[in-house]
């Protein structure tokens, strides 16, 4: 070996030691905090390895990346979608399209099983799975002239595959908006700081979008930097307005009425015109959410916060106050996004392949973009468990679960083993400027509290309560995103299904389909929001085991295709790189599903919780005002019920049809061909050279 | 030292540019001169309204 290959070899071996090390310490740690550094090294070690060596291998000996290759980009130049980028702005692009705000809730929401369960999955998950379904759709894609996952599923599968794709992708939308209005009603209820700051986002977001459309058009940036000043603006004036009499009234509510506010702003903002409101909204979120990552994970190395949190909790067994369920397979239906996540396939298969100007970027864009989401996960869960498990729990569990008074709250939490006082969180919550921090459900007020915390401590004390209400804006504003652009989506994919049925609807800019078709999405979407916000038991306790089934199961049809289109290329003996997580996929959503149909607990499953309802209504033990919505809720545990076999049924279909095309193909009978463009040299290297 | 500095602030710049749109229009207009076609180039406002339109019409934002 020559010098210039050992001192490589040495580096890596120490990395990969470090990394083992940092593991070890997380996993083997007892009885005391541990020091949140250990979680950072630990990810990065094992990113990096894998990044260095299993993406490496995938990238040469299994797709078999040819950088003489012509990309779509390169070909297909038009200048606007089509068009090659350098790889850093695409990754730029990659990554702000891809990290929303399911890292930062799954993680928060799965520590009620300790830290180390999540954090493991977080990483595995990310190296062997969600990392390589990015980069394995983002290069199908790619040689596909960046065809879209359910086109693809069409094409190499056949048409089952492509109406499974499209179903499951608007189901998903549908159940992640009402999921996500949930978590942005939540931090809103009660706290007219919150609510004021982030219905400030909404004028602000139209005066930006006024100026670069009118005042100074495309001046992308100096909107955008207004937008940001008039935002911080607005948590200070929140701040001013919680202490007003009279004023603070105006926006302090109860969730309903900010449900159907949730609802309302839903609808017209999927009516009004893009630039008005959408366009300018994301141009804020996206600055807010880099901007936000980055100052987290500085605080955190700089700080090195201790986590507080057992490293398992003894709520592995089920009886976890934040959702029902066992550790398996709960911890891996919780934490979808940062481990892996099938609408990562939808962006995958959108714009970033039309952008690429040599296959050699794959890797760094859809595997290096998902080890960094994987990362923010991580740091959400360094946020959530650096705080005292005591208040952690107290603020994530609904009244529901511990009971409504303060007293029996900490009575119960504290008896678990979590000790916890009224008076600390009257003090917490004080500081952080909110009237109340217990049974804040949703994730979003615990991680908000933990950024607060981690931000104070680096940047003072002083400020809590501005860090807490920034960190809330921050969640709020790219949910909200989320949520407009989800919904304009889910409408646009309506309207081309009912334009089968009578074409006049499927005409995108006739304005009576446009209505009626985002008032069928906002419908269905707010019907699950309701239910949520009505839901003493705290709503996300439902909805976000089903939002994460719905999410893997988008990832399984995503790795279906992928591996269907690895055997038809003649790479069985390397299809496991897909088939595997495919595998695990299958299994954990099957068993989730099976769990949440015949599970006796009430907490966990349907059936059991709608008969159990059904039958305390009919004895008639239940207060009037729980009677007056029991028959809602029984109808809503039915309903879920069917939801959740329908996507199995969804998912079982699709793999069934995946192995029927592999297993044609591999006795020589026809199947749909490959829809790979042919072989172009790429002429762009040449020319930049010359130039 | 000051020279590579000033080289460094101006690439972080127009990455900053690219990789936000601000100089989206610039390189429309790069692309429509070096297409040669007889249609007139669209205004910045138009390109600008033309940009957001097509951008939101596929999923763009992720969970």
């Amino acid at each position: 070996m020559t010098n210039n290959k050992i001192f490589p070899a040495f580096l890596w071996m120490a990395i990969a030691l470090l990394g083992a090390a940092a593991l070890g310490g997380i996993a083997l740690n007892r009885g005391e905090s541990i020091n949140a550094l250990w979680f950072v090294t630990a990810a990065l070690c094992v990113y990096a390895i894998a990044y260095r060596f299993y993406a490496a291998w995938i990238a040469a000996s299994v797709l078999i990346i040819d950088p003489t290759r012509a990309t779509p980009a390169e070909r297909l130049n038009n200048g606007h979608d089509y068009m090659p980028t350098n790889r850093w702005i695409v990754f730029g692009h990659h990554f702000a399209a891809i990290a929303g705000p399911g890292p930062l809730v799954g993680p928060t929401l799965a520590a009620q099983f300790g830290y180390l369960p999540g954090t493991l999955w977080i990483l595995i998950g990310a190296v062997l799975g969600g990392c390589v379904q990015d980069m394995v759709t983002l290069f199908f894609s790619m040689r596909r002239n960046g065809k879209s996952l359910g086109q693809m599923a069409r094409d190499e599968l056949g048409a089952i595959g492509g109406i499974a794709a499209l179903i499951a992708t608007l189901l998903i939308m549908i159940i992640l908006i009402a999921v996500l209005g949930l978590v942005v009603v939540n931090a809103m209820k009660h706290s007219p700081w919150a609510t004021s700051t982030v219905a400030a986002t909404i004028p602000i977001a139209m005066l930006v979008g006024l100026y670069m459309r009118n005042i100074r058009p495309g001046r992308v940036l100096e909107g955008s930097l207004l937008g940001i000043i008039l935002l911080l603006l607005a948590v200070a004036g929140g701040g001013w307005i919680d202490h007003q009499p009279g004023l603070r009234e105006l926006f302090d509510h109860p969730g309903l009425p900010l449900a159907w506010a949730v609802i309302g702003y839903g609808f017209a903002a999927a009516i009004l015109p893009v630039w008005l409101l959408l366009a300018p909204r994301d141009y804020l979120s996206t600055y807010m959410k880099l901007g936000t990552v980055i100052l987290l994970a500085l605080a955190i190395v700089w700080m090195q916060p201790h986590v507080k949190m057992p490293a398992l909790t003894q709520f592995v067994d089920g009886s976890g106050p934040i959702f029902g369920g066992k550790l398996f397979p709960f911890v891996f239906i919780t934490i979808a996004c940062g481990a892996i996540s099938g609408f990562h396939a939808l962006i995958a298969s959108g714009t970033t392949p039309k952008l690429l100007s040599n296959e050699r970027d794959i890797r760094m864009i859809g595997y290096g973009g998902m080890a960094l989401e994987s990362f923010v996960a991580i740091m959400a869960m360094v946020a959530a468990t650096v705080l005292d498990p005591g208040v952690f729990f107290a603020i994530n569990s609904p009244a529901g679960m511990v009971g409504k008074e303060a007293a029996d709250a900490v009575a119960k939490i504290s008896s678990w083993g979590f000790p916890i006082t009224v008076e600390q969180m009257s003090l917490l919550a004080q500081q952080m400027g909110e009237a109340t921090l217990f049974a804040r459900t949703g994730g979003a007020p615990s991680l908000a509290v933990g950024m607060a915390s981690i931000f104070g401590s680096a940047f003072g004390q002083g400020m809590l309560s501005m860090w807490y209400h920034f960190a809330i804006m921050f969640e709020a504003i790219f949910i909200l995103t989320t949520l407009d652009a989800g919904t304009r989506v889910g409408r646009f994919m309506l309207q081309d299904m009912l334009g089968n049925i009578w074409p006049k609807l499927g005409e995108t800019s006739w304005y009576p389909s446009v209505l009626l078709t985002s008032g069928m999405v906002v419908a269905a979407w707010g019907y699950f929001l309701y239910i949520g916000v009505i839901d003493p038991n705290g709503g996300i306790n439902i909805l976000w085991p089903l939002f994460g089934i719905s999410n893997q199961i988008l990832a399984a049809i995503a790795l279906c295709v992928a591996t269907g289109i690895l055997v038809k290329s003649g790479k069985l003996k390397h299809a496991w790189i897909t088939g595997l997580p495919l595998t695990w996929l299958t299994l954990i959503t099957s068993t989730a599903v099976w769990e949440k149909l015949t599970s006796n607990d009430v907490r966990v499953g349907f059936f059991a919780a709608a008969n159990d309802l059904a039958a305390k209504l009919a004895t008639g033990i239940l207060p009037p005002e729980k009677a007056a919505v029991a028959p809602t809720l029984i109808l809503n545990q039915r309903l879920d019920a069917v939801l959740a076999i329908f996507f199995v049924c969804l998912l079982w279909l699709i793999v069934l049809d995946m192995l029927r095309i592999c297993v044609r193909h591999l006795n020589n009978k026809p199947v749909p061909p490959l829809s790979e463009i042919p072989h172009e040299v790429t002429r762009l290297e040449e020319a930049w050279q010359r130039d | 030292m000051a020279k590579r500095l000033n080289v460094l602030l101006l690439r972080g710049w127009h990455a900053l540019r690219e990789l936000s749109g601000d100089n989206a229009y610039e390189l429309y207009l790069k692309h429509h001169a070096s297409c040669r076609t007889d249609t007139p180039a669209l205004s910045r406002k138009d390109f600008f309204l033309r940009q957001q339109q097509q951008k939101w019409n596929g999923i763009k934002r992720c969970c």
